[in-house]
């Protein structure tokens, strides 16, 4: 298979961002996102419990608008669609900062698509129906490599038995159910497991991001039956290798979102602000910069289209254009943070300014599935 | 900077200092010391600060170099000496950085017998804190552009406006204030004043929030503060030059006035490397990844570099350009310290999306706060962007912008 043309981007495609953009810029605008996150800094990071506000009524329409059923297989009651729409949602979702299970929920949908078992094609039903569920596959070591998991799995009677804690599960506070990966006697499975299931206990993480939920899952002898089980044996770790593109195309793709907004907040700003009598964006200092966050973001958005379309097309070819994309994407998200701030001088420096919550979610970005230096060494051993 | 280039009298200042700061350094308190002026400061962090301040100065350590009858030591060169083994041996930092760095050089050089006599003794004791009041929101990086007004009223001016970022006005006694007394010219429009902060009529100190979360700066607006003339420094139109003194200071093209203590570049680069050897990478740390080995690397050869560059620049004769050095060096280390936090936070790896508060994260989310705080410090007392215009035209002779 070769790539098609226009990154496979066509009318569907277009339809969808164009909408996800004007819907996201209706409801989930700036104002909305400081309400919700950023409204008093001191609730924010020094409570008791870290909070993890979201807009429910939001999610669900979303759900209405497909979103959840998005990247879902037809079978599963999903819409089906190419990855380069999936990315396409993912890079809106990341220029609204979107607070949302969202794109955790894209997350699942990709690693359970690529189960073939009646519990994926159940669980993938669920999210397709608005049921927000949250990967949880990360050791307590902060391991990228998608098999170390330290959830251990013990086969029981009529399933298994999950013991252990996933760590930096994302969005944990707003999903339903986990899709969790744990170890057995024959190597790495996937099993679905309901947040309020006996036995499961979630601590959430204080995180830097203000548009994230982060949690330790304790799993401490939880009960999966059978019709749980998405993928037995070692078939887990092979499904989730096979989702890793995908898992890193959109988190690139929210990436790119954020740094386009970054570039475009940063550019208005840079020609509002005056300081000696003229724009900020005359001087050199100021223009070169930002152009330099241009020619990032177009670097990295144009990788993770690329990707998303190796994904639909070339399947051999996913994995080293979406470390591309990816590590692209940190680099990019690196250079737009540090210099939205800078740019916007000591009205970047305080909590009113929009920029840090774009700041903050980049950050966390860069680490999600590894960051860039990560990617570019695997990249060297698929050379 | 070290003692191979000290006088008999400095050698043996310096192994005072030693000895003294070894013996009279404070035990660490149960609440967590800030590491710059421009982090959060409680009520409990001021008091243990100031504290400390004065015994600092009773001890001579703090304003060695002014004159005894403005409270100072009378001595020379003994300031950078002091200060250097404060930062050396990580003792806490003086609480009134302002005051010592910009506020009392400024008011040596301009400032009236009367002026010097009142403020500079509780102000290197630390018993008055200083902040200073030169950027508006519509005047930061164009200083001169500042539109506080001050209008003469007999004996008196009368101070209306808005300065805003203001380190340090919440504790603050004094400020150093750039005021418009006239409109006609934007330079020569300017005047100098002292400006009674805390508790004075007309004066309202509002506390803002960082990119960190925390508290540390403000505004301060004056709505009809009114301030006697013999608190003007310098002559009537004559701000600008006095502000280029204090921004001379602040820039870093003059020695300190005894401001140290606080982490040295050094003990942040031994506790980056220590969290490379014990974070988790790859399935061994990250300092077996030769990546971050390398990048580990980079920033040791920086730090050395930068000491290389302040030790050179006490040699006359390798010494191109007298601003070349001095000017450059708030440039470099707050970028350095910028770039060294950003490493850590790639040390960190996942560890880095924990914050203040999580008991996991490593060195209690003291990296991910130094990230965002050095942007304060790439801001403040001139942006990069301007520092490097600065040195672009003054040291290399390049045109003006303006
Ligand atoms: C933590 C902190 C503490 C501070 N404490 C104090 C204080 O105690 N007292 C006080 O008076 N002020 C204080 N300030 C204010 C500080 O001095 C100003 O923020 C700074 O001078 C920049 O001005 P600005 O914020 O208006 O940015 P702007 O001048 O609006 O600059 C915005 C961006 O444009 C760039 N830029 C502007 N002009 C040029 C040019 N000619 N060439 C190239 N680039 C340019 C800048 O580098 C910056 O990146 C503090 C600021 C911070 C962040």
């Amino acid at each position: 298979m070769t790539q098609p043309r226009n990154f496979g981007f066509g009318e569907d495609e277009t339809i969808l961002r164009d909408s996800a953009r004007k819907f996201l810029a209706d409801h989930a605008g700036v104002e909305a996102l400081r309400r919700l996150v950023a409204r008093d800094h001191t609730v924010a990071y020094e409570s008791a419990v870290p909070p993890a506000p979201w807009d429910e009524t939001l999610w669900q329409q979303m759900v209405e608008l497909g979103w959840s059923a998005l990247a879902a297989p037809e079978r599963a009651g999903g819409l089906g669609m190419k990855m380069v729409a999936v990315a396409a949602l993912a890079e809106e979702a990341g220029r609204a900062a979107l607070v949302s299970p969202l794109v955790t929920a894209l997350f699942a949908t990709c690693a359970l698509r690529e189960c073939d078992t009646p519990a994926a094609t159940a669980a993938l039903r669920r999210i397709a129906g608005g049921e927000a569920m949250a990967l949880a596959m990360t050791n307590d070591r902060g391991s990228w490599a998608v098999e170390d998991s330290d959830v251990a799995a013990a086969p029981s009677a009529d399933g298994a038995e999950l013991t252990g804690t996933a760590c930096f599960v994302q969005d944990a506070r707003k999903a339903r159910a986990f899709v969790v990966a744990a170890r057995g006697p024959a190597g790495l499975g996937l099993y679905v497991v309901d947040a309020d299931a006996p036995g499961v206990t979630v601590l959430p993480d204080r995180v830097i991001d203000l548009t994230r939920d982060q949690a330790r899952v304790r799993l401490a002898g939880v009960r999966v039956g059978a019709d749980r089980i998405a993928a037995a044996g070692d078939a887990g770790a092979a499904a989730l290798r096979r989702a890793t593109p995908a898992l890193l195309t959109i988190v690139a793709a929210d990436m790119c979102g954020a740094g386009e907004w970054q570039l475009q907040t940063t550019t208005a700003y840079a020609q509002v602000r005056k300081q000696f009598d003229r724009p900020l964006g005359f001087f050199q200092a100021v223009k070169h910069p930002l152009v330099n966050m241009m020619l990032a973001v177009d670097q990295a958005r144009s990788l993770v289209y690329n990707a998303a379309c190796a994904i639909d097309s070339e399947p051999d070819q996913a994995e080293r254009f979406a470390r591309m994309a990816k590590a692209s994407a940190g680099d990019m998200a690196a250079l737009c943070s540090g210099r939205s701030v800078q740019l916007h001088g000591g009205i970047g420096f305080t909590w009113e300014c929009d920029v840090h919550l774009w700041f903050k979610r980049q950050q966390h970005n860069q680490l999600l599935f590894g960051d860039a230096a990560y990617q570019r060494a695997r990249l060297a051993a698929l050379e | 900077m070290d003692g191979r280039r000290d006088t008999p009298e400095q050698a043996e200042f310096r192994e005072y200092c030693r000895r003294w700061l070894r013996e009279n350094r404070p035990p660490a308190p149960a609440f967590r010391l800030p590491e710059h002026a421009i982090e959060v400061m409680t009520e409990e962090q001021r008091t243990y600060l100031c504290a400390w301040q004065k015994k600092c100065y009773d001890a001579g350590l703090v304003g060695a170099d002014y004159p005894k009858a403005y409270g100072g030591g009378g001595h020379q060169g003994f300031q950078r000496i002091a200060s250097w083994e404060m930062s050396a041996l990580g003792v806490p930092y003086m609480i009134n950085v302002i005051g010592l760095g910009m506020a009392a050089p400024t008011i040596l050089h301009h400032g009236t017998e009367e002026q010097k006599r009142r403020y500079l003794p509780p102000l290197l004791s630390g018993e008055e804190i200083w902040c200073q009041g030169f950027s508006e929101p519509g005047a930061g990086s164009d200083l001169a552009g500042v539109q506080t007004s001050a209008v003469r009223d007999g004996d008196n001016w009368i101070i209306n406006g808005h300065k805003v970022w203001t380190s340090l006005a919440h504790f603050a006694s004094w400020m150093i204030l750039l005021a418009r007394h006239s409109s006609a010219d934007k330079y020569n429009g300017l005047t100098y004043f002292i400006t009674p902060i805390a508790g004075a009529p007309g004066v309202t100190v509002r506390p803002l929030i960082k990119i960190t979360g925390q508290t540390g700066f403000n505004e301060v607006l004056f709505e009809d503060a009114v301030i006697p003339d013999r608190l003007r420094v310098d002559e009537v139109g004559k701000g600008w030059q006095v502000a280029m003194t204090t921004l001379l200071h602040e820039r870093g093209a003059a020695e300190n006035a005894g401001s140290g203590g606080g982490q040295s570049v050094e003990d942040r680069l031994a506790a980056l490397i220590a969290l490379a050897k014990r974070m988790p990478r790859n399935g061994g740390t990250a300092w077996d990844d030769p990546v971050i080995r390398d990048r580990l690397m980079q920033i040791v050869v920086r730090v050395e570099g930068f000491r290389q560059v302040f030790r050179r620049a006490r040699v006359g004769a390798l010494t191109d350009h007298p601003m070349r050095i001095p000017l450059s060096s708030k440039l470099l280390i707050s970028e350095l310290n910028q770039d060294m936090a950003a490493l850590a936070l790639d040390i960190e790896g996942a560890f880095a999306s924990l914050y203040l508060g999580d008991e996991r994260a490593p060195d209690g989310a003291e990296w991910p706060l130094a990230y965002l705080n050095s942007y304060g410090i790439t801001i403040a007392a001139g942006t990069s962007e301007i520092q490097r215009n600065i040195l672009g035209e003054r040291v290399l002779g390049l045109a003006k912008t303006k």
